[in-house]
């Protein structure tokens, strides 16, 4: 009788042998498009918006000082003041000629450098103007204040 | 003795996937994508120690002053203003079309591909902050400024080259630069009214 189940079909396994070619490709993607994240941040802060602003190139010659208020896990121990943030460390405003040299040292293009300031929008001039009169003194003319695009 | 052929067996690979899989998260998760921009500015030379003070004079027509108090508010020359006001008020005076008296004073420039221009070589711009100004009210200031310098450039570049400024070539944009140069001077900063 012809109703009997035949022997129990099996599915046929997808063939995956190009899965790992795809997931490279996205990971080269990914390789290249993105940047290394340097430093964890222990200030948060939200860089204002502008119209004419200039992407920064060369990123090997570019450094970053950060500035603003301690992240909410930090605020505990060290309160809510601006706070100036060089690679993985805190430091005052005198401390920033020391980084600049540092940092030029490692660079291959020393004239190009550039400093990159990202500070918080509420963040008082006093601080920004004591880094920029150190940044004078160290030679470290190049500045660009990091911000994003508004239309 | 003959050899019997042996056949190589194939390589379990089905476990590449997973650890590109994994690369690929970690490579997520350390990199970040955005792109970096920001206002570029130029700071001045340090001053020199051996050096006097040589108070550089500046007649007062050649100066705008754009002076921000520790509350934001904006002040340019002597009127308080709006920063929606700032960028027509240095497009006017970095122009001074009608080459008016209390506008900066003009000057016959040969500038390569342009000829003699008369122009407003001498002037400046000053932003002075007070240690309470807020940042972003300062950025926004120093925005408008290049941003008028911007479309007084692309202004002129539209009408002598027929071209956006963006696509002129570099002795092109040279002089266009030379035409209108980027005069904005940042006084050490005051402590204005009181409490910092």
């Amino acid at each position: 009788m012809g109703f009997k189940k035949k022997e129990s079909r099996e599915m046929p396994e997808m063939n995956t042998s190009s899965l790992p070619d795809l997931i490279f490709t996205i990971l080269f993607f990914f390789m290249i498009v993105t940047t290394m994240r340097e430093v964890t941040l222990k200030v948060k802060f939200t860089i204002p918006s502008g119209t004419e602003l200039e992407k920064l190139e060369k990123k090997s010659a570019v450094s970053f000082i950060y500035v603003g208020p301690p992240t909410d896990q930090l605020r505990a121990q060290l309160g809510s003041g601006t706070r100036i943030q060089l690679n993985d460390r805190f430091a005052e405003p005198r401390e920033v000629m020391d980084f600049v040299a540092q940092e030029r040292q490692g660079m291959m293009n020393q004239a190009e450098q550039v400093i990159s300031i990202k500070a918080d929008q509420k963040t008082k001039m006093g601080i920004i103007t004591d880094i920029k009169e150190v940044l004078r003194k160290s030679w470290a003319l190049r500045i660009n204040y990091s911000a994003s695009r508004r239309n | 003795m003959a050899k019997k052929k042996k056949k190589v067996p194939g390589l379990n690979a089905s476990s590449t996937a997973d650890i590109s899989f994994i690369l690929l998260i970690f490579f997520l998760i350390t990199t970040s994508m955005d792109t970096d921009s920001g206002l570029a500015r130029r700071l001045p030379q340090p001053p020199d120690p051996d050096q006097e003070d040589a108070q550089i004079d500046v007649k007062e027509r050649n100066v705008l002053n754009v002076r921000l108090n520790g509350a934001g508010d904006l002040m340019i020359n002597s009127d308080i203003a709006d920063i929606k006001e700032l960028r027509p008020r240095a497009k006017e005076f970095i122009k001074n079309e009608a080459d008016l008296s209390s506008l900066p004073e003009k000057h016959v420039k040969e500038i390569d591909l342009l000829g003699p221009c008369y122009i407003t070589d001498k002037h400046v711009i000053s932003v002075q902050t007070d240690r309470g100004t807020p940042y972003d009210v300062y950025f926004n200031v120093q925005n408008e400024l290049v941003a008028a310098y911007n479309e007084l450039r692309e202004e002129l570049s539209k009408a002598k080259f027929g071209r956006s400024y963006e696509f002129l070539t570099d002795e092109q944009k040279v002089a266009i630069r030379t035409y209108y140069p980027q005069k904005i001077s940042e006084a050490e900063p005051r402590n204005y009214g009181g409490n910092k």
